[in-house]
């Protein structure tokens, strides 16, 4: 090994560690979606029709059809939980710890992103595998199609998640994240109603969904899951992966970003 | 498996070659350095050395900028101005090689508390690309050394407030650094736990050479012979060892003359 995946390595094994010590954090990630998947989802179903559109092939339930939805709800609430764990790093001064490390930055920040990435590719597993028992049940090439997929979807959520952390000063405006970021990301998205139904109800509440990159992030999920790959969702995942995390390396860096304005202690 | 060579096999920069004393770069030589939060001069033309295998006392009240100026040692931001360099190597154009040279306790504790003192060290092992065998026996050297092998498989959490600082020391020499930098590391420890952390550090500077920078507020941990930059309101007002400053009378009366009464 070299010193590099020795580096990554451990910044995995620490999230996994903190994962596994937080067992009511893994029950909390499990139980948010397998509410929406056996109630919501259940009422749903008989008041909202689907027509086949790909990736589907013949008319789906309304659960198969919110399972990727629910899928990416796990990546993006992991992402804004280790966006929320960056400032509480901060706070108590752990952070501290990994940027003195001597590798670069970017080296860093990107290790511990992917590490949460995989924490969080777990859950979704966990999830797929209840969801199966319930009855929604893709193809089975599809649990290995989709893991590209989940990865790519949680580094870019993982990527806005940092970034947001960038710009916290203190944890108890991490609230703020909740209301203006995490639920219009989820309700304006693909995740519960396709955008077909959206243009139905309201065109500009379509063409909010269509540019949220979190939609993008659910149908490469969908795509995937169904062993395909849907190209506008991935190249805006990739776009927006590239933003985000650039945006990200810039506001950690030592000699810019809001790093620089912040006083002594604050790191 | 090899414990990780920092990028770009570097040497260290031509002037502080030069400034060298004691046939290598100084541990540490800060030069000019100045840094503004907004409106606020957290540091002003801050210059001063830590010669190699020295003990050094920056010492300055609550908000005098040693924190400002440890960040800026370690990298967490870039100064406005000035120069630092580490063991020779300079903290902006070889961020690898400074870093790699530097152990650091912070002043806030930084030991994850649901983690075992164990996981904690193998963490920051590798950090600085430490694995396997490499790292478990180092683990077990510094632990050692701070006193602490019977608590290697204790969460951090259940550790006094004098096990853990020892245990952040031992996490900052895992890596065998050159400099030692200690952000008032005895902050709320008691006056035995205080003693022990302090005869440890001293320890090993007599011992493996260790230079370090050891910022505090409290005059009693510092020695008639120790090295000591006074730093007030982001300036540095004396660079000169504790008796000379402190002359016929006490290092607190010098220190309050030299701040004007610390205000």
């Amino acid at each position: 090994m070299t010193g590099w995946s020795i580096a990554f390595a451990g910044i995995a094994r620490r999230e996994f560690l903190r994962f596994t010590r937080q067992r009511e954090r893994f029950l909390a990630a499990l139980v948010r979606p397998l509410v929406w998947l056996f109630i919501f989802a259940a009422g749903f179903r008989a008041v909202l029709g689907l027509s086949i559109t790909p990736p589907y092939k013949t008319y789906v339930l309304y659960e198969v059809y919110v399972t990727p939805g629910l899928c990416g709800m796990i990546l993006l609430f992991s992402g804004m939980q280790s966006s929320l764990s960056m400032v509480y790093d901060r706070e108590t001064g752990a952070m501290r710890s990994l940027l003195v490390s001597p590798f670069p930055r970017w080296f860093l920040l990107g290790s511990k992103l992917l590490a949460g990435v995989i924490v969080s590719a777990l859950q979704v597993y966990a999830f797929l595998g209840i969801a199966w028992v319930w009855g929604v049940r893709p193809p089975w090439l599809g649990y290995v199609t989709v893991l590209p997929a989940l990865v790519l979807a949680g580094v870019m959520l993982g990527s806005l998640g940092l970034l947001i952390s960038s710009a916290i000063r203190q944890l108890e405006n991490f609230a703020g994240v909740m209301n203006f970021v995490i639920f219009p990301m989820f309700f304006a998205s693909s995740a519960l109603y396709p955008l077909w139904r959206m243009r139905e109800a309201s065109p500009l509440l379509h063409d909010i969904c269509a540019v949220n990159p979190f939609t993008h992030a659910v149908e490469l999920i969908r795509f995937a899951l169904y062993g395909q790959v849907e190209p506008l969702a991935l190249a805006v995942t990739l776009g927006c992966i590239i933003l985000f995390f650039g945006a990200t390396v810039f506001m950690y860096d030592p000699a810019k970003g809001l790093w620089r304005g912040r006083t002594g202690g604050a790191a | 498996m090899q414990a990780w060579t920092p990028r770009t096999a570097g040497r260290p920069t031509a002037t502080a070659e030069a400034g060298a004393m004691g046939g290598g770069p100084a541990a540490l030589v800060v030069e000019g350095v100045s840094h503004r939060f907004g409106a606020v001069q957290a540091l002003d033309k801050v210059s001063f050395r830590v010669e190699r295998g020295a003990f050094c006392a920056l010492l300055g009240l609550n908000g005098a900028g040693k924190t400002t100026l440890f960040s800026l040692i370690t990298r967490l931001y870039d100064s406005t101005s000035g120069r630092i360099t580490v063991a020779g190597f300079d903290a902006r154009r070889q961020p690898g090689q400074a870093l790699a040279r530097l152990g650091v306790v912070f002043q806030s504790r930084a030991l994850d508390g649901d983690l075992t003192l164990r996981q904690n060290l193998s963490y920051h092992a590798a950090l600085h690309g430490i694995g396997g065998r490499a790292a478990r026996d180092r683990i077990a050297e510094v632990l050692a050394l701070v006193g602490l092998s019977d608590k290697t498989g204790a969460r951090a959490a259940t550790l006094s407030g004098g096990q853990q600082r020892r245990a952040e020391i031992a996490r900052a020499l895992l890596h065998r650094p050159q400099l030692l930098l200690l952000d008032e590391a005895t902050a709320g420890l008691d006056v035995r736990a205080r003693a022990e952390v302090l005869a440890l550090v001293r320890g090993l500077i007599a011992e493996r050479g260790v230079s370090t920078l050891w910022a505090t507020h409290i005059f009693e941990e510092l020695a008639a012979p120790d090295h000591v930059v006074v730093l007030h309101k982001g300036r540095v007002l004396a660079d000169a060892r504790a008796a000379d400053l402190a002359g016929a009378g006490t290092l607190a009366q010098a220190f309050l003359d030299l701040t004007g009464g610390g205000a």
